[in-house]
């Protein structure tokens, strides 16, 4: 079972969400679990986790090299550019590697053969072993505008090791980062707050997962009692089940700051994060 | 003109309460442009009440369909795409919309020309006046690629704006993250207004933050917000700030009353006596003299 952790908005507890859950599961379920943290630009659940990394894999973009010997400037490759990656200026070939998505394009309608493809790196994936779970994270290096590569091979990492339940941390926002997190996943749970920013962009991450990938949803209403009932009410309405609430606490706050679990700091969380596990697991198998 | 654009890396910590709160007390003696440049989720507008003056489609690249028709089921486009987006349910091949990249490919290679490269309506951006100023903002629509050229427009949009009417300051709302939106938010910044929470999370994504503005040579200066759910880790960013020679503008308290203010629609600075509000305009203060 692949369960996303997703939000839309950012900083409303993604990241506490999920290695709570996957902490709790390894620990006191016993299951076989795989973390993956997918928002490969500000990569969190480390901090957490503290995993012993072992194993790093560079994650590579394809970009497109010209053979000046064999190039005739005739403009093909800049003409079926959708990114405008390429342009012909003066005679000669100029590549932007940060424009080319890598998808081969013009490799492939070079009518002259003159262009072959060179890997630059985009980051790493990491895997590794924490708290009796496995891990996996991507990590994108600074520069590099492009992270659905890097989440695409964080995932495939993370389904090789073949374990029961896959817990993917996705980034924020709504557009193709998260997309590519939550791309196949069996569940999606939001982690929202009760103010008119986690609201609206609660709204759009349901757009998300439910309308445009088809994903059962539920929601984590994180710091319960610091806004109004207005997300309560939109849940209620749109018939999105609210499956965990975690009060405004500094002791929370506190425990995150210094990299701490609520499952070490605050104990009696743990059946909780229990009951939410069972929640998603009778909304998937239904 | 100048370009300010406040960013953090970590999501969460405070960009657009901070942005709006700058914004208001930046109106009482300037005239000045807001662009919104978190497209993925808008939030600045909901601090500043904009009244609509603008609307655009954004249009943000193109997406295959396969004509059923004319489709000869060979698989070519299949084995071209390297996003995953051609599917092939049993000899019919179909695009997966929120997979397909627009690339094209699979469109110059098909040797039956079943393949149509229509334009992507991928949102809307738009201009509205504001309590503090001309406000540049957008939505991009759920599941969507390229906000990244998006933010350019906004951005682009709002500049030519406020050098056209002399406007002398650019306030931009960032996105978290360091990739492509927060890479077309900073560029042509003169300054990056760095909000950072003192958490083991907020020092980690504030390094990766920094390398990114020093990548792209945009100077730098860093407010902590929520300063006091972990002082000594406050102290911490400040003594890590001085060691990049970079400028600590103030500590922000956690206060509800930025949640209060913003179940109204206001920035927090709208209730001066607050101690987060004090701290704010002491800290416009020190930037207005930048301007």
């Amino acid at each position: 079972m692949i369960i996303a952790i997703a939000s839309g908005k950012g900083g409303t507890g993604k990241t506490t969400i999920a290695t709570n859950l996957a902490i709790t599961l390894a620990a006191d379920v016993g299951k076989r679990i795989t973390l993956a943290d997918c928002d490969v630009e500000e990569p969190n659940a480390s901090l957490f986790l503290k995993p012993e990394i072992v194993e790093r894999e560079t994650i590579y973009n394809l970009v497109p090299r010209v053979d000046a010997a064999l190039c005739t400037s005739c403009g093909r490759c800049a003409e079926v550019c959708q990114y405008n990656a390429l342009a012909v200026i003066k005679g000669k070939v100029l590549v932007f590697d940060q424009l080319c998505h890598g998808c081969g394009s013009c490799t492939l309608q070079c009518p002259e053969g003159a262009i072959s493809e060179m890997p630059v790196p985009l980051g790493v994936v990491e895997l590794g072993q924490g708290r009796g779970l496995h891990f996996v994270q991507g990590v994108m290096n600074v520069g590099v505008t492009m992270a659905p590569p890097i989440i695409r091979a964080v995932k495939q990492q993370a389904q090789t090791v073949g374990q029961n339940v896959v817990i993917l941390d996705s980034p924020p926002g709504t557009s193709c980062p998260v997309v590519e997190t939550l791309r196949d996943a069996d569940y999606c749970l939001m982690v929202t707050e009760p103010t008119p920013f986690g609201l609206h962009d609660l709204k759009m991450a349901i757009q998300v997962a439910r309308n445009e990938l088809g994903l059962p949803v539920g929601v984590v209403l994180n710091r319960d009692g610091i806004g109004n009932s207005a997300v309560e009410d939109y849940c209620a309405a749109e018939n999105i089940p609210i499956l965990l609430k975690i009060p405004l606490d500094r002791r929370i706050a506190r425990a995150y700051s210094d990299g701490e679990t609520i499952y070490d700091a605050l104990p009696e969380y743990r059946e909780r994060f229990l009951a939410l596990y069972q929640a998603i697991s009778q909304a998937v198998t239904q | 003109m100048k370009q300010w654009v406040i960013l953090s890396g970590k999501g969460g910590t405070g960009k657009t309460s901070v942005t709006a709160s700058l914004a208001h007390l930046a109106s009482t003696n300037h005239k000045l442009v807001l662009a919104d440049a978190d497209v993925d989720a808008a939030n600045l507008e909901f601090l500043l009440d904009p009244q609509l003056e603008e609307q655009n489609d954004f249009i943000s690249g193109q997406l295959a369909a396969i004509q059923q028709d004319a489709c000869i089921a060979c698989g070519r486009c299949r084995e071209v795409c390297r996003f995953e987006a051609v599917r092939n349910n049993s000899g019919a091949f179909t695009i997966d919309d929120t997979a397909c990249e627009g690339c094209a490919a699979c469109y110059y290679e098909c040797p039956a020309e079943a393949i149509e490269m229509t334009p992507s309506h991928a949102g809307e951006w738009y201009r509205s006046s504001s309590r503090y100023g001309t406000l540049f903002h957008a939505h991009l629509y759920a599941a969507q690629e390229n906000s990244g050229k998006l933010v350019s427009t906004v951005k682009q949009s709002a500049a030519l704006w406020a050098s056209r009417n002399g406007e002398k300051l650019l306030l931009v709302d960032g996105p978290p993250g360091i990739g492509c939106p927060v890479i077309s938010a900073c560029s042509g910044a003169d300054l990056a207004i760095l909000v950072v929470e003192p958490t083991v999370s907020g020092e980690h994504d504030l390094e990766r933050v920094l390398q990114t503005t020093t990548h792209f040579g945009v100077p730098a200066m860093i407010i902590i917000n929520k300063a006091d759910i972990n002082p000594e880790r406050a102290d911490a960013i400040e003594a890590f700030a001085q060691t990049r020679g970079i400028r600590v503008l103030g500590r922000l308290p956690f206060d509800t009353g930025v949640t209060q203010a913003a179940l109204q629609g206001q920035p927090v600075t709208v209730w001066p006596d607050l101690p987060i509000s004090r701290e704010l305009t002491r800290i416009w203060g020190i930037l207005e003299s930048e301007l």
